[in-house]
C-alpha cells in the first residue's frame, strides 16, 4: 500500500484524551514550522496588495515619527541628547524598538480571534498563530533598521562595536512582547475586554518609556523603578549599543528587566497551553 | 491482523449552555463574570443556575481499520461534527480517548485560510501549508491541483474577483490533492457544478479505492455513501445506533428522524400549539381499524385525523394531508375540497365558530404499499391560505397481510400498491406459420 510522499514522517502513533498535554506538541510545533513563515509572508503580502507604492510605504512612517519628535521633544520640549548624537537618531533608535515591540504586542493580542476562522476548522498548534504574527514584527523592524542605517550614514554617525548586544536587546523585547502578548491573546478569546485594554497598554507604555526622549531625563531615585519597565531597558539598550551612549545602560535595571521578561514569558505559554483546548469553543 | 488506524473509546463532548439575556456567542466581558460572582456568592450559591450542560456526544466507540472507507450519518445535531472535530484535535474531548496511528487531514470547510486579497497560486501555497502539506510538496503537486481546478487562466488574480464556482473548484482541487494516512472529509465537498461535482465524487472515489487510504466521509447525500462506503456508522444524539452494513445504516438513518412511532403527534397546550391567533393544531393522528397506531394493514382502511381549534370565530378554514415515502418525496396531496374528494365534507370552507374540530381522512384499503410512510399536514384558509403547516410530523408503517398475496410472495416495489381494475382479451387468431 504505497502512501505517498518521501516528506512523510514515520506513522505516529499516539492518544488524544481529556486534559491530556502532548509531547507531541513541541515535535508538532517543529512539524508544522513552515506555517511559521506562511501565515507570516500572508499577513505582509496582504498589506500592500493593490497598493502602487507597496512596500515603500513601509519607510514613510519610521521617518515621518523620527521628524516629527525631533520637532516635538527637542525643539518645543527641550529635551536634551547626550554630547554628539543627533537627535533624530535618538529618537528614531527609541522608535525602532519601541515600533517593534507595540507592533508584534498588538499583532499577538489579536491574532487568535482574527483567526477564528482557522481555529475552528484545521488542526495545527495553536501557538503558530501568535508567532507568525510577531514575524511580521521583525519584518517591519528589519526595514526600519535599513533607514536607520541609512541616516546614520547621513549624518556621517558610526556606531559602537557594541552594536553586536543588539540581538539581545532584541530578543529581550521579543520575550516581553511574546509574554505579555500570549497572555493577553489568550484572554481576549473568552474574555473581549482584553481588546480594548490593549490600545491604553500601547498608549500608555508609549509616554512612559524613553521613546522620545533619552532616560538620562528620569531622576535618580525613581530610576530603579522606572527600570521595572522592561521596554525602558530595551531602548535603553538599543541606544547604549548602537549610539554607544555610555552610561546609558543601568545594570540593576536590566537584571530587573530579565526577570520579569522571563516570568512573563514562562507564565505566558503556560496559560496560552492551558487554555488552548477550549479556544475552538469559546472562540 | 493489522491494529486498528483509528479506535475510538466511549468519547464524549460535553457544552455549556447559557440562558442568560445578556449574552450573545461564548465570549463574555469580565464585568459580566465579576458581577455574576458576587452576586452568585452573596446569594450563597456555587453554581450558577442558569447554565445548562449540552452532550453532543454521549460515548461513541468503533474502530476503523486501515484501508476502509467509513461513512458517517446521521440528522442534524446527531454529532457529527462535533465527532470530526474531536477526531481533527480541534476541540478536547469530555471523556474517553482516541487513538490515533497515522496522520489525519480534515476537510471540515472548503477554502480554510483562503485570503481574498492573495491571488489563486498564492492561496493555493497558503491552503496547502494550512491544510499540512509542506512547501516541497505543494510545489510538486501545484500543476496537478491547477490543472484539477480548472482555473489556470486566472492564477495571478486575486481571488476575490473569483466567482464562487472557481473559488470552490480551487479550494476543493488544493484539498483533494492532501496525501494523509487518514482522511475525513465533511459534507460540503461535491462543489461547483454539475459536471465538476462528478469530478469531485470521482476523485473522493479514486481516493477512497484506489489509494487505500483510511477515510472517513460524513455526509447526508446517501447515494454517495452507499456507493463509497463499505461501512457507516450511524450517529443520533450523540449515540452510535448502527455501526456495520450501509445500506441498513441509511434505512436507519432515514427513519431515525421521527419521534413519533406511536400515531398521534398532539399538541396539548394550546398556547405552544402550532398556529397563530385565528387558529391551532391540537393533534394529528394515524387511525387504523378505529385505534390510534402506527402500525397499520394493508388490506384496511387506514385514517388520518387532524384536531384543530379556532380562536375565531367566521373562519373559513380547510385541511389538507400530504402522504410522503422514506426519503421524504411526497407521494399524494389531498384536502378536503369537495371537487376533490369523495363525498361532502359539511365544514370545508364554511364559517368556523369558535371551538374545536376533527376533520378525518380516510386512505382507502388496498392502496398503500408496505413501508414507512410520513405525513404532512396542513390547515387552510379561505382555500389557499396555509395557517398551519406542520411538515411531516408523523410516521407510520403499513404491514402486508398478504391479502394481495395470493400468486406472488417477492418484493412489491412502488410508493402506493392499488387495486386497480385489469382486463385482458384476445384480439384475434393468428397463425403461426
Amino acid at each position: 500500500m504505497s502512501l505517498g510522499s518521501p516528506e512523510q514522517q514515520a506513522p505516529h502513533d499516539f492518544l488524544i484524551e481529556a486534559g491530556r498535554t502532548e509531547k507531541q506538541y513541541w515535535r508538532d510545533l517543529w512539524r508544522y514550522r513552515e506555517l511559521f513563515a506562511f501565515l507570516a509572508w500572508r499577513d505582509i503580502a496582504v498589506r500592500y496588495k493593490q497598493t502602487i507604492f507597496g512596500v515603500l510605504w513601509a519607510l514613510v512612517q519610521p521617518l515621518a515619527t523620527a521628524v516629527v519628535f525631533t520637532i516635538i521633544f527637542s525643539k518645543v520640549a527641550g529635551m536634551k541628547a547626550p554630547e554628539g548624537i543627533p537627535y533624530p537618531l535618538l529618537v528614531l533608535v527609541g522608535t525602532l524598538s519601541w515600533t517593534f515591540f507595540a507592533t508584534a504586542l498588538s499583532n499577538c493580542s489579536n491574532s487568535l480571534v482574527g483567526s477564528s476562522n482557522l481555529l475552528t476548522k484545521v488542526y495545527f498548534p495553536r501557538l503558530v498563530v501568535p508567532v507568525s504574527s510577531i514575524v511580521v514584527a521583525f519584518v517591519d523592524f528589519f526595514i526600519t533598521f535599513v533607514i536607520l542605517c541609512a541616516m546614520m550614514a547621513y549624518f556621517q554617525f558610526v556606531p559602537s562595536w557594541r552594536i553586536v548586544f543588539l540581538p539581545a536587546f532584541l530578543a529581550i523585547a521579543f520575550g516581553a512582547a511574546m509574554g505579555l502578548g500570549l497572555w493577553l491573546a489568550s484572554l481576549n478569546v473568552e474574555y473581549r475586554d482584553f481588546r480594548f485594554v490593549l490600545p491604553f497598554i500601547v498608549q500608555f507604555g508609549f509616554y512612559v518609556s524613553p521613546v522620545g526622549f533619552s532616560s538620562s531625563n528620569i531622576p535618580e531615585e525613581w530610576r530603579l523603578l522606572y527600570s521595572l519597565n522592561p521596554m525602558a531597558t530595551v531602548i535603553d539598550g538599543f541606544r547604549w549599543s548602537v549610539l554607544g551612549i555610555d552610561g546609558e545602560l543601568y545594570w540593576q535595571g536590566l537584571v530587573g528587566s530579565l526577570v520579569i521578561v522571563g516570568t512573563l514569558l514562562a507564565s505566558g505559554i503556560w496559560y496560552f497551553r492551558r487554555m488552548e483546548r477550549t479556544f475552538a469553543d469559546v472562540i | 491482523m493489522s491494529k486498528p488506524v483509528l479506535e475510538v473509546n466511549d468519547v464524549a463532548k460535553r457544552y455549556v449552555i447559557s440562558h442568560e439575556d445578556a449574552r450573545q456567542g461564548g465570549y463574555r466581558s469580565l464585568r459580566d463574570t465579576l458581577a455574576n460572582s458576587f452576586s452568585r456568592l452573596a446569594r450563597g450559591q456555587l453554581r450558577s443556575r442558569t447554565k445548562e450542560e449540552f452532550w453532543a456526544l454521549k460515548g461513541v466507540s468503533f474502530e476503523v481499520a486501515p484501508g476502509e472507507v467509513v461513512g458517517i450519518i446521521g440528522r442534524n445535531g446527531a454529532g457529527k461534527s462535533t465527532l470530526l472535530k474531536v477526531l481533527s484535535r480541534i476541540t478536547e474531548p469530555t471523556r474517553g480517548s482516541i487513538r490515533l496511528r497515522g496522520r489525519v487531514a480534515s476537510l471540515l470547510e472548503v477554502g480554510t485560510g483562503f485570503h481574498p486579497e492573495l491571488t489563486g497560486r498564492e492561496n493555493i501555497y497558503l491552503n496547502g501549508a494550512i491544510l499540512g502539506m509542506t512547501r516541497k510538496e505543494i510545489v510538486r503537486k501545484f500543476d496537478e491541483i491547477v490543472a484539477f481546478s480548472e482555473v489556470e487562466r486566472f492564477l495571478d488574480t486575486p481571488v476575490k474577483r473569483y466567482s464562487s464556482g472557481m473559488y470552490v473548484r480551487l479550494a476543493f482541487a488544493v484539498a483533494a490533492h492532501l496525501e494523509p494516512e487518514i482522511l475525513i472529509i465533511d459534507e460540503v465537498l461535491a462543489v461547483g457544478d454539475a459536471q465538476f461535482q462528478k469530478k469531485c465524487l470521482g476523485k473522493m472515489e479514486a481516493v477512497a479505492k484506489g489509494e487505500g487510504r483510511t477515510v472517513l466521509f460524513v455526509s447526508h447525500n446517501t447515494g454517495v455513501i452507499a456507493n463509497i462506503c463499505s461501512r457507516t456508522v450511524v450517529l443520533a444524539q450523540g449515540q452510535v445506533i448502527h455501526d456495520g452494513n450501509s445500506e441498513e445504516g441509511i434505512k436507519i438513518y432515514s427513519a431515525s428522524g421521527m419521534e413519533e412511532a406511536n400515531g398521534e403527534a398532539a399538541f396539548p397546550d394550546l398556547d405552544k400549539a402550532p398556529g397563530n391567533e385565528r387558529v391551532r393544531l391540537c393533534a394529528v393522528r394515524v387511525l387504523s381499524n378505529g385505534r390510534i397506531t402506527a402500525d397499520t394493514e394493508l388490506d384496511g382502511e387506514v385514517q388520518v385525523e387532524i384536531e384543530y381549534h379556532c380562536l375565531q370565530g367566521g373562519l373559513r378554514m380547510g385541511a389538507s394531508v400530504h402522504l410522503l415515502d422514506q426519503l421524504g418525496g411526497v407521494i399524494l396531496a389531498t384536502a378536503n375540497m369537495p371537487s376533490a374528494s369523495l363525498g361532502r365534507d359539511e365544514w370545508f370552507n364554511v364559517p368556523h365558530p369558535v371551538g374545536r374540530y376533527r376533520t378525518r381522512c380516510t386512505i382507502p384499503a388496498n392502496f398503500l404499499n408496505e413501508g414507512s410512510y410520513r405525513l404532512s399536514a396542513f390547515l387552510l384558509r379561505d382555500v389557499a391560505n396555509v395557517e398551519v403547516m406542520q411538515r411531516e410530523v408523523l410516521s407510520f408503517k403499513t404491514h402486508d397481510t398478504g391479502a394481495m398475496r395470493a400468486e406472488y410472495g417477492g418484493q412489491w416495489v412502488g410508493a402506493i400498491r392499488p387495486r386497480l381494475a385489469w382486463q385482458t382479451e384476445r384480439l384475434s387468431e393468428v397463425e403461426v406459420s
